[in-house]
């Protein structure tokens, strides 16, 4: 899901980023107020989780590869702001030493999986985890379903943002310039593979710490 | 021992293990994420590289592509100790960019109770 260069046309990676700037600064901005030093290790650690996770590529039988993001896990133990600033250190380091995503879509990797999938993952979670208590198995559930739909929500928008480039950018004679397969094509082939293999890696992975957290340190999803 | 020191081990734990990341993708004839090509894959499937892609292509050189540190072996050992080598490096930068946004935010809030 890391964008590479070339893929987006300018129109779409500068929008991109142009829409991160908001985000970014109203991160920062409510880190300013929230943030004690105590919870700097943390924000680390989230950042450290993001980067690490990414490297576990789990394949498809002779076909494509994808990862959990840890995106709306980093929400539910730090809340969502934190894991806008975390999971997008980790996807900007990705791309400017190891090449993985582009420089040009920074913007949009960050955005979807350091926003859309924080935020959708967040979101879910708040609702089905509601009034539960902190050891509940509620509360379990609640994380895995978010971070099932988080890391979807992530793939469908990185998948149109791809599937819309040969309508987007086209050369005189009609060729697309840049990400050259259409919609009906994109949508399918990265929807399915996270409904059916990875967002259930990314729901395990985000169960697995949660009850981690309500056997050892119950304290962090209070 | 207190939870963040334990958590470190664990992110170190999945460190050591990352290599399966690499390996298991290619017992199982894997390739790349959908959509993450390079130019030459593009053009065996589509039969040309659009323009403007294979432009924006080389926007950026970065120092250790696919996560290999320069100057590592490819075989399965060197390959896998390139692997943790690479996500040591990237998991330090990413721990001091943290360091460095949470130290210039705290500076900024402190400037501005002075103020007040």
């Amino acid at each position: 899901m890391h964008i590479p260069d070339g893929y987006l046309g300018p129109a779409t990676y500068s929008g991109m980023f142009a829409l991160m700037v908001p985000f970014w600064g109203a991160a920062s901005w409510r880190l300013n107020r929230t943030l004690k030093t105590r919870q700097v290790p943390y924000l680390a650690l989230g950042a450290a989780f993001s980067f690490v996770i990414m490297m576990f590529n789990i394949p498809i039988l002779g076909g494509t590869t994808g990862h959990a993001t840890g995106a709306t896990l980093i929400a539910i133990l730090l809340g969502p702001w934190a894991a806008v600033i975390s999971v997008s250190v980790a996807l900007i380091i990705q791309a400017l030493l190891f090449g993985d995503g582009g420089i040009t879509a920074i913007g949009a990797n960050c955005f979807n999986m350091a926003v859309a999938g924080v935020f959708a993952g967040y979101g879910v979670y708040r609702l089905i985890a509601a009034y539960s208590t902190v050891m509940s198995r509620r509360r379990l559930i609640a994380g895995a379903v978010a971070a099932y739909v988080g890391l979807n929500v992530s793939a469908v928008i990185a998948a149109v943002q791809l599937g819309i480039q040969p309508m987007l950018e086209k050369s005189a004679t009609g060729q697309p310039l840049y990400a050259p397969f259409p919609l009906s094509v994109t949508l399918p082939a990265i929807a399915l593979e996270h409904l059916l293999l990875f967002g259930f890696v990314e729901a395990a992975v985000t169960a697995l710490v949660i009850r981690y957290f309500q056997k050892n340190d119950p304290g962090m999803l209070g | 021992m207190n939870t963040t020191k334990k958590l470190w081990i664990g992110i170190g734990i999945l460190l050591l293990l990352s290599p399966l990341g690499l390996i298991i993708p290619k017992y199982f004839g894997s390739g790349g994420a959908w959509g993450e090509w390079g130019l030459d894959k593009i053009e065996e499937m589509v039969g040309f590289v659009p323009e403007g892609m294979k432009r924006l292509a080389e926007t950026w050189k970065a120092p250790m592509t696919n996560y290999a540190v320069p100057g590592q072996g490819t075989g399965f050992v060197s390959g896998g100790l390139g692997y943790i080598l690479a996500g040591i490096i990237g998991i330090a930068a990413t721990v001091g960019v943290v360091y460095l946004i949470t130290k210039l935010l705290f500076r900024r809030s402190g400037s501005s109770e002075n103020k007040k």
